[in-house]
């Protein structure tokens, strides 16, 4: 480890490195040269690789996408940045009609080694058409692999593991994290795709948590243990494919789960968790029911007291974490 | 320019090719007639000229998309009929291995990088094949293939404009067979097809789709502009489709008059009577076309028919790769 770097300046890092390494990654995107990235992500990468490696596209989302998938067809390793995760919506006939289904629809003849990183989630104000957390409309189409970083080590080696992958693949990258900091390894550390992290061990309660909501839980967690409640904290970083067993161990030794996520309830990723639990051989040790803390079925509001009440916030997970242990 | 029609070599190469587009698609037509093939196809029955005269006009190493009326792309850019006729059979030996079907044929080897279910889905995946052919220096061309239906769908705009804007090379040929399914284009769009390319500032031009020689002259022109770094052309060729849409298409849009004068200008009748008239091919040359065209296909049913059937247990480990 060295010191800290943010969220963002793991991102830039691990694109640096790629880019170095790679003549084949190129980076493609809405103002990404050098305006530096809508939130800032790319920096100075167009002064170091040149605008040809980072290239500027007009606001065109299908567009883009489209032709990350055609380069990647012809050997190149396109890095797309959507700006807003709001704006794939624009290009969904390429992610999913597209890039998920042509290695399966060609036989395996071809892949599609494409990233897409797009900023996604609430709590900047910005409402409700850039504030979504859609990765389960990601998660539920085969061929597309989903990541959700939640630490700058992770953002880096999450996306570097991403970037070598033979298939596309998303990256969630949540809008508040990016300012925040912690250790980084140095040189390539990747994380490879498909590994859950424990983040913390109790034996009381499991919280599985995406996203954001991993800091959240984190700090749920210390305030539970002041009140004498162990809480492991499970963060999946990658939701397909899923490293399920973590979670089931955990549930097998507390017997008692608790899943948080950003987006509305209704068909939501964790939804898939509990279901994977119940059919699970842990779902014989639960002594309580599997509870969910989600966002409220609404769009996200702008005014940030309504902002605010929309997702879980810290004393939710408190609250549900201490009524699993104690009344069951 | 060369003369198809007058080059023997050339004559005896593109006749060849448009015939194994009739009879590979016949072929199909019949078989599904049948109840020996399922699902859905669109076949290019009358169009065969637009396919034949572009990749002619390509070299191996270049490559194309392609759309879901593709037999005529995929052959005339160089895949095996056994293959094809074998991923249209269900088979485990098609180039899909049975998980494509008509729609999704793609042959990555002749530079095909796919036919596509989604109109328009494959005009930004050309331009991205370009994009990669400016980025590795190397000198490939991509012809997009698409329909007039294309024109109005938001991804040939965006892959369109992303071409013009950093000057790719790639090749726009808009077989307009002048029916988006049932919807005419002269009532899909105020514009001529040539005038939206030339709204994104690139050559358009608008030829005769059922005449070899026109289509190859215009491709020819916009493939050595790409391959010279001056940028995507935009090329209409208006030809028409004998057959319906699809199989459940009845044809009440059109006429039966329509249809008829349509097929008095076969694309294949209409060459062969100018490779005649050049002296490039004797009636016997014709003859013998054909006859190969109809040989090669029957013997595609044939081993198609033979090969083992697309295997389920496969299925598990096909959605991502390796």
């Amino acid at each position: 480890m060295r010191s800290d770097l943010t969220y963002a300046e793991a991102v830039r890092e691990a694109l640096a490195e790629a880019l170095a390494a790679d003549e084949r990654v190129f980076l493609l995107g809405e103002d990404i040269g050098v305006y530096g990235g809508a939130f800032g992500v790319t920096g100075d990468l167009v002064h170091r690789f040149g605008p040809e490696r980072v290239r500027d596209t007009p606001i065109a989302e299908l567009g883009i996408v489209g032709a990350a998938v055609g380069a990647a067809l012809a050997g190149m390793r396109p890095v797309v940045e959507i700006q807003f995760s709001d704006f794939t919506a624009q290009a969904m006939d390429q992610i999913v009609n597209q890039a998920a289904k042509i290695h399966f629809m060609l036989g395996g003849e071809a892949s599609v080694p494409l990233v897409l990183r797009a900023p996604t989630g609430s709590g900047t104000g910005a409402a409700a058409q850039h504030s979504q957390s859609l990765e389960a409309w990601f998660a539920h189409v085969p061929g597309l692999k989903v990541v959700m970083p939640t630490t700058p080590a992770d953002a880096k080696g999450l996306l570097l593991a991403a970037i070598d992958d033979p298939n596309p693949v998303i990256v969630l990258e949540h809008k508040l994290l990016y300012r925040t900091n912690g250790p980084v390894p140095a040189g390539a550390g990747r994380v490879p795709l498909g590994t859950a992290a424990v983040r913390r061990r109790g034996a009381d309660l499991t919280i599985v948590a995406t996203g954001v909501m991993v800091s959240r839980a984190l700090d749920a967690a210390d305030q539970l243990a002041a009140a004498g409640v162990a809480a492991t904290v499970i963060d999946p970083r990658t939701l397909t494919p899923l490293d399920a067993d973590p979670i089931l161990a955990s549930v097998i030794e507390t017997g008692r789960l608790l899943l948080v996520q950003e987006a509305p309830r209704t068909c939501g990723y964790v939804a898939e968790l509990a279901a994977l639990v119940a059919e699970s051989r842990a779902f014989g040790y639960l002594r309580a029911p599997i509870r969910r803390l989600c966002g409220l079925d609404a769009p996200i509001p702008y005014a940030p007291q309504l902002e605010t009440a929309c997702v879980p916030q810290v004393p939710e997970i408190v609250t549900a974490g201490g009524e699993l242990v104690k009344e069951w | 320019m060369t003369g198809v029609s007058a080059d023997p070599d050339l004559a005896r190469q593109v006749l060849g090719t448009m015939w194994r587009i009739r009879r590979f698609e016949e072929a199909v037509d019949e078989l599904f007639a049948r109840g020996l093939m399922h699902g859905t196809m669109h076949l290019s029955i009358g169009q065969e000229a637009v396919p034949t005269a572009t990749c002619l006009a390509l070299r191996p190493t270049d490559s194309i998309t392609s759309t879901h009326r593709g037999h005529g792309h995929c052959i005339a850019k160089g895949a095996a009929l056994d293959r094809m006729m074998a991923e249209l059979l269900a088979k485990r030996t098609g180039y899909c291995r049975g998980r494509g079907g008509s729609m999704h044929i793609a042959d990555v080897a002749t530079g095909n990088l796919g036919a596509n279910g989604i109109v328009a889905g494959g005009v930004p995946i050309a331009a991205g094949a370009g994009l990669a052919a400016r980025l590795r220096g190397t000198d490939q061309v991509t012809v997009s293939f698409f329909g007039d239906g294309a024109v109005n769908e938001g991804a040939w705009h965006e892959g369109v404009n992303l071409a013009a804007i950093w000057s790719l090379p790639v090749v726009f040929v808009c077989e307009n067979n002048q029916y988006g399914m049932s919807m005419p284009s002269t009532k899909a769009s105020r514009t001529t097809l040539a005038e939206r390319a030339s709204g994104y500032g690139i050559p358009s031009t608008t030829v005769d789709g059922n005449d070899v020689q026109q289509v190859y002259d215009a491709v020819t022109d916009a493939v050595a502009r790409a391959r010279s770094g001056d940028g995507p052309s935009f090329v209409e060729a208006v030809t028409y489709r004998w057959k319906g849409h699809s199989k459940s298409d009845k044809n009440l849009y059109r006429t039966r008059d329509e249809i008829e004068q349509w097929r008095e200008r076969d694309p294949i009748t209409l060459f062969e009577a100018a490779a005649s008239e050049m002296g490039a091919l004797a009636a016997a040359d014709i003859d013998q076309c054909r006859e190969q065209a109809r040989q090669a296909v029957r013997s595609a049913v044939q081993a198609a028919m033979a090969a083992p059937d697309a295997d389920p247990a496969e299925l598990a480990d096909a959605v991502y790769a390796k």
